[in-house]
C-alpha cells in the first residue's frame, strides 16, 4: 500500500476557514451514540505524528468509544451512531468511498487484554496483519526482527519463534500484541489501556516501546494511571461526564495539564481527588 | 505546536446521529426496485424462451442479477465490484439452500391442510376406515401416542444425558475417555438396531409391544443427541466462572448445579430440543417396539399403541387416495407439533441471563 502524503493546504467541505492538513489523525465536533444513548459530546481534537497523546479521565466517560471512532471499530456495536468528522492525512475516514478495512491498516489498535492468535506461533502473530491483508512483502525474516525490536521483545523470543503466543507472559504477549500492530505500518496506533493488566516491569518495557514509536508515528493512549499519562505522553486530554454524555474538559501539553491546568475539575482528577 | 484542540465550530446545537457505514435509504431502495425488476425480467425469460419452471427462474433470476450487478457496479472501483460479485454468490448459495426447505414444508401444508378439520384432531381410527371421507377419523391417537413415547424418552433421556455431559466437563474422572467414546459410537447407531435391541430385551421379555417400548427404543437415540450437545455447551462455560465459585468455598457439585448449569441454561434447552427432534420423526424403531394402533392408549405398558410416524406409514401403505391424503395431514401435524414443541421449550428455557 502506497501512503500519499498531503502537505499541500487542504481546503474545508464545510467552508470554513483553510487550516494546514494535520498527518496523523484529527477529530472535528465528534459525537458518538449507542442507540438512543448520547455517549459522546462533541470532541475536537489532533492528533499529529511524531507525538503521544493520553486520554484521561473516570471510568464510562466515553474515552474507550472516542478511540474506537478513530478507526471505524465504533461501527462494530449494534446501535452505534455518530456525528462529525474523523480526518486522516487530512481525509474524512467516514466519507462513503472509504474502505474501512484500509483506515484500520493505517491506523493500528492496541487493545486492552493481551490478544495473540491462539492458532499461530509467534513469527505468524507478528506476520499476520501482512498475512490478513494481502499485502506483498518481500523479506518476511526482517520484518519480523524489525517488529519484535521496535516492541521490546525480539531479545527475549529470538530463539523461540515457533512457540505460540499463549506461552508468553502478559507483558509480552502484549509487546507482540504491539509487535503485530506495527508490521503493517501504520501510521497512528490506538492504545485502549494496554497496560492495565500488566507489572510495572512490562509496563515500562511497553512505555519505552510507545516512546519510540512516538519518533515516527502518533500514538493515542487511553489511561487511568496518571503517572503513566505524565511519564509517556506529550499532549493530554481530560474527559469527563456528568452522567450525561462524555466530553472533553480540557486538553494541553502533559506538563501543563499536570502543573497549571486550567480548569479546576481537571486539577482535582490528576491530584487524584476523585476518580 | 502548543495545542492540540482541533479547529471546529463552536457549536452548542446536537447533531443528528448518523451511520455512515450502513448503506443509504437511497441505495437500500434502489437495490429493492432493481431486484423487483430483475424479478420480471426473469419471470419474462421465462415467458419468452425455452426455460421453465422453477429451476428455469431461479436459472434466469440468477444470470440477472449477476448482469444488473455488473451493470450497477461498472463504475465503482475493483474491491467494491468484487465485493457484489461474491454477494450474489453467497445470496444464491442461501437462496438454493432455501430452495429444499421450503418445497418441503409448502407441499406438505399444500397437501395436508385438506384433511386438517376438527375431527382429525379429536378422533382416533377406531371406527373409520383409511378409505373413509376426510371429515371422519382422526390421529389424536397417534398424536397422544407420539407425546407420550417422547415424554418418556425425554425424561429418561434428558437427566442422563446432562449428567454425562457435566461428567465429561465438570468432573473429569477416568472414565472420561471411555463415556465419550460410547456416547459417540451410540450416535452412530442406526435406528432400526435401536428397535431391534429394544425389541429383543424389553419386548421379549414383556412379551408385547408397548409404548415403553417404544420410548426405550427412542431414548436409545436420543441419549448421545443430548450428552454430546450437552458436553458442547458446557464446555463453553469459561473456568473463571468455576475458578469464582471455587473461591467462594463452593464444592464441585454446588459450582456444577448452582453456576455452571444455569450459565447455559438455553443451550442445555437447546440439547433437549436437538434430541427430541431427533426422533420425532422415527418409524423404524416405532415398528419393532410400539407397534401401532388405531384407539386411544394411555397406558404405556398397556399393548401396542399408535404414534404419528407409524399412523402415517400405515396410511401410505394402504395407498387409496384418502388414505395418502390423511398421511399428509399427518406430516402437516407433526410439523406443527415439533413447532409447537420447540417454542414452548425456548419460551420455558428463555435466553440466558447475561
Amino acid at each position: 500500500m502506497s501512503q500519499t502524503v498531503q502537505t499541500s493546504v487542504m481546503s474545508m467541505s464545510d467552508g470554513q476557514s483553510e487550516s494546514p492538513v494535520v498527518l496523523g489523525l484529527e477529530t472535528r465536533n465528534i459525537h458518538a451514540w449507542f442507540g438512543k444513548h448520547h455517549v459522546l459530546k462533541d470532541i475536537s481534537l489532533k492528533f499529529p505524528e511524531k507525538t503521544v497523546t493520553g486520554l484521561i479521565g473516570p471510568s464510562g466517560c466515553g474515552k474507550s468509544t472516542f478511540i474506537r471512532l478513530l478507526n471505524r471499530m465504533h461501527e462494530f456495536i449494534p446501535g452505534a451512531a455518530m456525528a462529525g468528522q474523523v480526518l486522516h492525512d487530512g481525509h474524512d475516514i467516514y466519507s462513503p468511498e472509504v474502505d474501512a478495512a484500509a483506515i484500520r491498516l493505517k491506523v493500528g489498535m492496541v487493545f486492552q487484554k493481551p490478544n495473540p492468535f491462539p492458532a499461530m506461533n509467534i513469527r505468524e502473530n507478528v506476520l499476520s496483519g501482512i498475512k490478513l491483508a494481502h499485502l506483498k512483502v518481500a523479506d518476511h525474516d526482517s520484518i519480523v526482527e524489525r517488529c519484535l525490536t521496535r516492541a521490546g521483545l525480539w531479545k527475549e523470543v529470538k530463539d523461540r519463534l515457533t512457540a505460540t503466543g499463549g506461552s508468553l507472559s502478559g507483558g509480552q504477549q502484549q509487546r507482540l500484541c504491539i509487535a503485530r500492530s506495527l508490521a503493517v505500518e501504520p501510521n497512528v496506533l490506538l492504545m485502549d489501556e494496554p497496560c492495565s493488566a500488566l507489572d510495572p516491569g512490562s509496563t515500562l518495557r511497553i512505555e519505552e516501546t510507545i516512546k519510540e514509536l512516538a519518533e515516527k508515528i502518533a500514538v493515542v493512549i487511553v489511561t487511568h494511571n496518571m503517572q503513566q499519562a505524565a511519564r509517556v505522553s506529550d499532549y493530554c486530554a481530560f474527559f469527563l461526564t456528568d452522567g450525561g454524555p462524555g466530553y472533553l474538559v480540557e486538553a494541553d501539553a502533559t506538563k501543563k495539564l499536570f502543573t497549571n491546568p486550567g480548569d479546576t475539575r481537571t486539577a482535582d482528577y490528576v491530584q487524584g481527588k476523585f476518580g | 505546536m502548543s495545542t492540540i484542540i482541533a479547529p471546529a465550530e463552536k457549536t452548542e446545537v446536537v447533531p443528528e446521529p448518523i451511520t455512515p457505514w450502513k448503506p443509504s435509504q437511497k441505495t437500500k431502495s434502489v437495490s429493492i426496485i432493481v431486484f423487483l425488476a430483475s424479478l420480471f425480467l426473469s419471470a419474462a425469460i421465462v415467458l419468452l424462451t425455452g426455460l421453465a419452471g422453477i429451476d428455469g427462474f431461479g436459472l434466469a433470476l440468477f444470470c440477472v442479477v449477476i448482469v444488473v450487478t455488473t451493470v450497477r457496479n461498472l463504475r465503482s472501483n475493483q474491491k467494491s465490484r468484487k465485493d457484489a460479485f461474491v454477494g450474489v454468490f453467497v445470496a444464491s448459495a442461501a437462496m438454493l439452500a432455501f430452495f429444499p426447505w421450503m418445497s418441503i414444508f409448502a407441499s406438505v401444508i399444500v397437501k395436508g391442510v385438506r384433511g386438517l378439520q376438527p375431527n382429525f384432531l379429536v378422533e382416533n381410527m377406531q371406527f373409520t376406515t383409511p378409505d373413509d371421507e376426510l371429515n371422519m377419523g382422526g390421529a389424536a391417537h397417534a398424536v397422544i401416542g407420539s407425546m407420550l413415547m417422547v415424554s418418556i424418552a425425554a425424561a429418561i433421556t434428558l437427566p442422563l444425558g446432562i449428567l454425562s455431559g457435566v461428567y465429561l466437563t465438570e468432573i473429569r474422572g477416568r472414565l472420561t475417555f471411555l463415556v465419550r467414546f460410547v456416547v459417540q459410537s451410540m450416535s452412530g447407531v442406526p435406528s432400526i438396531v435401536a428397535g431391534l435391541f429394544v425389541y429383543t430385551t424389553f419386548v421379549d421379555y414383556t412379551s408385547k409391544f408397548s409404548g415403553m417400548a417404544g420410548a426405550l427404543a427412542l431414548a436409545v437415540l436420543m441419549l448421545p443427541t443430548v450428552a454430546r450437545t450437552a458436553e458442547e455447551v458446557l464446555k463453553l462455560v469459561p473456568d473463571d466462572l468455576r475458578s469464582a465459585s471455587y473461591a467462594l468455598g463452593a464444592r464441585q457439585w454446588r459450582t456444577s448445579l448452582m453456576v455452571v448449569l444455569p450459565t447455559v441454561r438455553s443451550g442445555l434447552m437447546t440439547a433437549a430440543i436437538l434430541g427430541v427432534a431427533r426422533v420425532i420423526g422415527e418409524t423404524a424403531p416405532l415398528l419393532l417396539t410400539s407397534l401401532s394402533n388405531n384407539s386411544f392408549i394411555f397406558n404405556p405398558l398397556g399393548g401396542p399403541i399408535g404414534s404419528l410416524p407409524t399412523y402415517i406409514f400405515g396410511l401410505l401403505q394402504i395407498g387409496t387416495e384418502n388414505s395418502i391424503n390423511r398421511a399428509w395431514t399427518g406430516s402437516l401435524v407433526l410439523l406443527i407439533l415439533v413447532l409447537v414443541l420447540f417454542t414452548t421449550a425456548r419460551y420455558v428455557g428463555g435466553k440466558d441471563k447475561r
